[in-house]
């Protein structure tokens, strides 16, 4: 799935990356845990956070992430996007909660990916 | 390739800081052309290593070797030890407090986060002097 299709989704807005929005995305991580989503590692994903602070943009960097969502219209600090930026993480803001965010997600296609196993 | 070193001090006093040396290692392990999967495995060890040296034991220092088919990452500390490894080793324990909490750390994954993406973990730790943890990951021909 598609950045700008996530936008469209969670009515999300682009707090940095908006000339990358046609980066493919292949699953997602919902979690306010960052050694959780440390212990969930997949290629091209997504990370949806209710957590604001520098460490979840040093965790989407440290996995590979692709972009952050955070989500119940929660805006990080400039200097939390700035390092986002620098990194080249694209950074959303969306009103939905974090359940109806990944509900929304789920459904329109975009899944775990997670085998339940490690 | 002969083996690099690299040093990397860890600052204790800051946890919103904290991340800092993972990340330069792991812009370094990019520039040597090291495979994507060891890279990311390596940077996650070396990343929850770091939050684990600061949040209790105030900082310390990160070595790291970069040889032909392994990366040692080595994590001193002279911190206040771990009184039971095999306690500490098990998801979900943690003696973190709510600074680190609010951060979405310590959940009693930093270790086991460790153990599951090195291919070595070794602890070496004595209570009232520090401790040293050394992962090794292998790095596929």
């Amino acid at each position: 799935m598609q950045l700008n299709q996530i936008r469209e989704i969670l009515s999300a807005r682009v707090l940095w990356g908006e000339d990358h929005l046609d980066r493919e995305v292949l699953s997602a991580c919902g979690s306010d845990f960052m050694s959780d989503v440390l212990a969930y590692v997949k290629n091209q994903a997504l990370l949806l956070t209710g957590l604001v602070n520098v460490q979840v943009v040093r965790t989407a960097d440290m996995t590979e992430m692709n972009c952050i969502v955070f989500v119940r219209g929660k805006v990080p600090s400039e200097s939390i996007i700035q390092l986002a930026a620098e990194r080249g993480i694209v950074v959303m803001t969306s009103p939905k909660r974090m359940y109806e965010a990944c509900g929304l997600l789920y459904s329109n296609g975009l899944r775990g990916d997670c085998d339940g196993n490690d | 390739m002969e083996t690099i070193k690299l040093v990397y001090p860890v600052d204790g006093g800051d946890l919103i800081e904290a991340g800092e040396a993972s990340s330069k290692m792991k812009l370094t392990l990019k520039r040597l052309g090291l495979p994507p999967d060891v890279i990311r495995r390596a940077s996650i060890c070396m990343y929850e290593g770091e939050i684990n040296m600061v949040i209790h034991a105030d900082g310390g220092e990160a070595q790291v070797e970069v040889g032909m088919d392994e990366i040692t990452i080595r994590m001193t500390d002279t911190g206040p030890g771990i009184p039971d490894v095999d306690q500490a080793m098990k998801e979900g324990f943690s003696t973190a407090g709510p600074t680190a909490r609010e951060l979405g750390f310590g959940a009693g994954m930093g270790l086991p986060n460790m153990k599951r993406y090195a291919d070595e973990l070794a602890i070496e730790t004595e209570v009232g002097r520090g401790t040293v943890v050394t992962m090794k990951l292998k790095i596929p021909s």
